[in-house]
């Protein structure tokens, strides 16, 4: 075997990922810092006012990036997923089962932003909209995960089904927005068109930036530390984890 | 093929010996779809909109109540292991045992939909449409179920778990299955509704078998 191919799998045991995640996590947690702070000083204070939804609109400095996150991260850990349990490579089924919480944190995080949002603009707390639904089957999707991988005793098994549901929840994904999205426009219920955005204002489209980078490095940051614990926990029996504890 | 059919006909003629399993979701379907009415009043106006919908969700409901029979009875008494270890492919026996499934828990509520639209005064032509629509979106929630059931297997609390991860992969085929039946009140055209849950089947045919016998293994190490 040639020795770049090696190289490659390293990080693929616990025992060097771990030592390297914790070397990771804290430049992870200082650039979320930067550009979390970066991204609230424009949204907050740099970024104008909006025409017609008054300062109410901020609430998309969140809302967006926390939307985005949640559906990039069910890629993510359904690409982990498939990883573990392709290669059998056993970070790789501990990363999927790490970023779940997080990834379900958004959606929940984006639903209830949203409906913050939606009531003083729409007047309504939830309206039937594609999006809003395909949101909320997402966050159901997590949900599901996460209930299997929890009910599973065997950490082994609980990898490899958690594994299949999420190769089959990524499939199913694009299949449920179009279905959903169909099923909005054939119904017509609400008058309310969220694709007809006004033209965004420079400010406000870097603020939006700075604030998805700094959810994205929190997601990092988050899933590395989440991803050391179940390590601990799951080597716990090996004499390396006796000395990292120490 | 041969090893196909032998599967369906014992899994058929193990629920014949036990017909109580099955009638007790056709039995769940009649009696959920008779609640409605009771529920939200008589009103046939009202009744004849919410009809597709009420009759799809409880189909939906009456299949995941069957599902966690499919594969249990053989995991707890090893025959599973035995289909894993026999020479025919295993997934080959997982289709058989699905649509052994499929015609015990959802060919029962195809040919029940009809007569329960009557209660919704729905007409000819829209209970034509329903009964097509399940007659294509029930073996959709069969194979879909399967995985589900499969990935549950000898789990705890494996049946609230089921709907958990099943139901929100069961949207899709509810949007199209009821949408084609009111598009059909409404004087639209169904066919693109057919259509795509048409689609659904075939994928869901090809690839869910796979994906349940990859679980079976996972669940049988």
């Amino acid at each position: 075997m040639r020795q770049s191919l090696i190289q490659w799998f390293k990080f693929a045991s616990p025992q060097s990922f771990y030592p390297l995640a914790g070397r990771m996590i804290p430049w992870f947690w200082a650039a979320a810092a930067v550009f979390g702070i970066a991204g609230l000083w424009i949204s907050f204070f740099v970024a104008p006012t909006d025409a017609q939804q008054g300062e109410g609109y901020r609430i998309i400095f969140v809302h967006v990036p926390a939307s985005w996150m949640s559906m990039f991260i069910y890629v993510v850990m359904a690409f982990w997923a498939g990883r573990g349990l392709a290669l059998n490579t056993r970070v790789s089924a501990m990363m999927a089962q790490s970023l779940a919480p997080t990834g379900a944190l958004m959606a929940a995080l984006s639903l209830w932003t949203g409906a913050l949002w939606g009531k003083p603009m729409w007047g309504a707390w939830w309206v039937w909209d594609a999006r809003l639904t395909s949101e909320l089957i997402l966050f159901f999707l997590y949900l599901g995960f996460m209930a299997l991988q929890a009910a599973i005793d065997d950490p082994r098994r609980a990898d490899k089904a958690g594994a299949i549901l999420a190769l089959v929840g990524v499939v199913n994904i694009p299949i449920i927005y179009f279905s959903v999205k169909w099923w909005n426009t054939l119904h017509q219920g609400s008058t309310i068109n969220l694709n007809k955005a006004p033209s965004m204002a420079q400010t406000m489209l870097w603020g939006m930036l700075l604030m998805a980078l700094a959810f994205w490095m929190y997601s990092i940051a988050v899933a590395l530390m989440r991803v050391r614990a179940i390590i601990l926990e799951r080597e716990r029996h090996t004499e390396w984890v006796k000395h990292a504890v120490e | 093929m041969n090893a196909f059919f032998a599967t369906v006909r014992r899994d058929l003629l193990l629920a014949m010996r036990r017909k109580s399993e099955v009638l007790t979701a056709v039995f769940f379907f009649v009696i959920v779809t008779s609640l409605f009415p009771l529920g939200i009043g008589p009103e046939p106006v009202l009744l004849k909109k919410i009809a597709p919908g009420i009759l799809w969700v409880a189909a939906l409901l009456a299949t995941l109540l069957g599902l966690p029979r499919l594969f249990a009875a053989d995991h707890v008494d090893g025959t599973l292991e035995q289909m894993a270890l026999s020479p025919s492919p295993l997934g080959l026996l997982v289709a058989g045992k699905i649509l052994a499934h499929w015609l015990l828990c959802g060919l029962p509520l195809v040919l029940l939909a009809p007569v329960l639209g009557l209660q919704f005064d729905l007409d000819a032509s829209a209970l034509g449409i329903l009964t097509l629509a399940l007659l294509l979106g029930t073996p959709l929630l069969s194979l879909i179920g399967a995985i589900g059931a499969a990935l549950t297997l000898g789990v705890r609390g494996g049946g609230v778990l089921l709907a958990l991860l099943v139901l929100p992969l069961y949207i899709p085929a509810l949007i199209f299955g009821a949408g084609a039946v009111e598009a059909h009140i409404a004087g639209l055209d169904v066919g693109g509704h057919l259509s795509l849950l048409a689609a659904m089947l075939v994928l869901a045919a090809f690839f869910a078998p796979w994906a349940t016998t990859a679980a079976l293994r996972i669940a049988l190490e």
